[in-house]
């Protein structure tokens, strides 16, 4: 059940992100990558990570990708043109990726032996509860430091969308 | 039959995903795609992360994810924010237009 749960979204989660990469609309490329955000938080809840999977759902299928899609529809974005790359790009670049995709394969395959399996319910360390505690005492000096981030963030967006530059 | 998945697939999902944002970021001419793949390869990321929680048994590793989503939330804002910016002064999305600053 496991592994069929796995390789399920595993799939889904492959085809959508190159549909990511190969649609030349904003919009579709938007919506697939929401695909890719809900079955990674399907593979969180397989990792027994329940908080991260609903702030997954939460903060990116829901917040973030909402503000891409505002930008896309705001900014009338219509599909990019098709225009020349330059030649060492097509000779490289796919070959290139390949290689790395490979080479990370590669050192996973090597440094994971596959007797480290991973079932439902082997970690149950990752509820909302087990979070914040580890967020409220180790933990307690980044998580100021990220909420005036949060500060800063919300002050520069609302310049930045403001201002009129010369 | 296998009963439990390796961890390695879990890895090697993640390094797929890492390498399609990377096509995407390198390939694509759209800004508002070329963002789209830094998301795809920060949730990468974060795959990697929660199965190393798993492999350890230990909860820091969704912490870490924890924190790398609310500077992507943070990052998306100002982000979406300079590129609203960008086409009110230049009227472009493309990002091989965009090169003021390259002469």
């Amino acid at each position: 059940m496991d592994v069929i749960l796995f390789l399920i979204f595993a799939i889904i989660a492959v085809v959508a992100a190159i549909n990511v990469v190969v649609q030349t609309h904003p919009i579709s490329s938007a919506v697939s990558l929401i695909g890719v955000m809900g079955s990674l938080a399907v593979l969180y809840l397989l990792l027994g990570a329940e908080f991260i999977a609903a702030a997954q759902v939460i903060v990116y299928a829901g917040a973030v990708m909402v503000l891409f899609i505002f930008v896309i529809m705001l900014l009338n974005a219509g599909a990019e043109a098709k225009r020349g790359r330059s030649y060492m790009v097509q000779v490289l670049g796919v070959p290139l990726l390949i290689a790395l995709l490979g080479l990370l394969a590669f050192f996973v395959e090597r440094l994971f032996p596959r007797n480290i399996t991973v079932t439902f319910g082997g970690f149950t360390g990752g509820t909302a509860r087990a979070v914040g505690q580890a967020l409220f005492t180790t933990y307690l000096l980044p998580f100021e430091v990220v909420s005036l981030l949060i500060l800063i963030a919300i002050v520069g967006a609302i310049v930045l969308a403001r201002k009129e530059m010369d | 039959m296998m009963t439990a998945v390796p961890i390695s697939w879990y890895l090697t999902l993640s390094a797929i995903l890492f390498v399609l944002g990377v096509a995407g970021f390198l390939f694509r001419h759209s800004i508002i795609t070329v963002f789209m793949s830094i998301e795809l390869m920060l949730n990468a990321v974060n795959l990697s992360f929660v199965t190393f929680s798993y492999q350890y048994k230990q909860v820091n590793g969704h912490l870490f994810t924890f924190f790398v989503m609310v500077v992507a939330a943070a990052e998306a804002a100002v982000g979406l924010a300079i590129i609203l910016t960008v086409f009110k002064n230049r009227s472009t999305l493309n990002i091989d237009e965009l090169d003021s600053m390259k002469n």
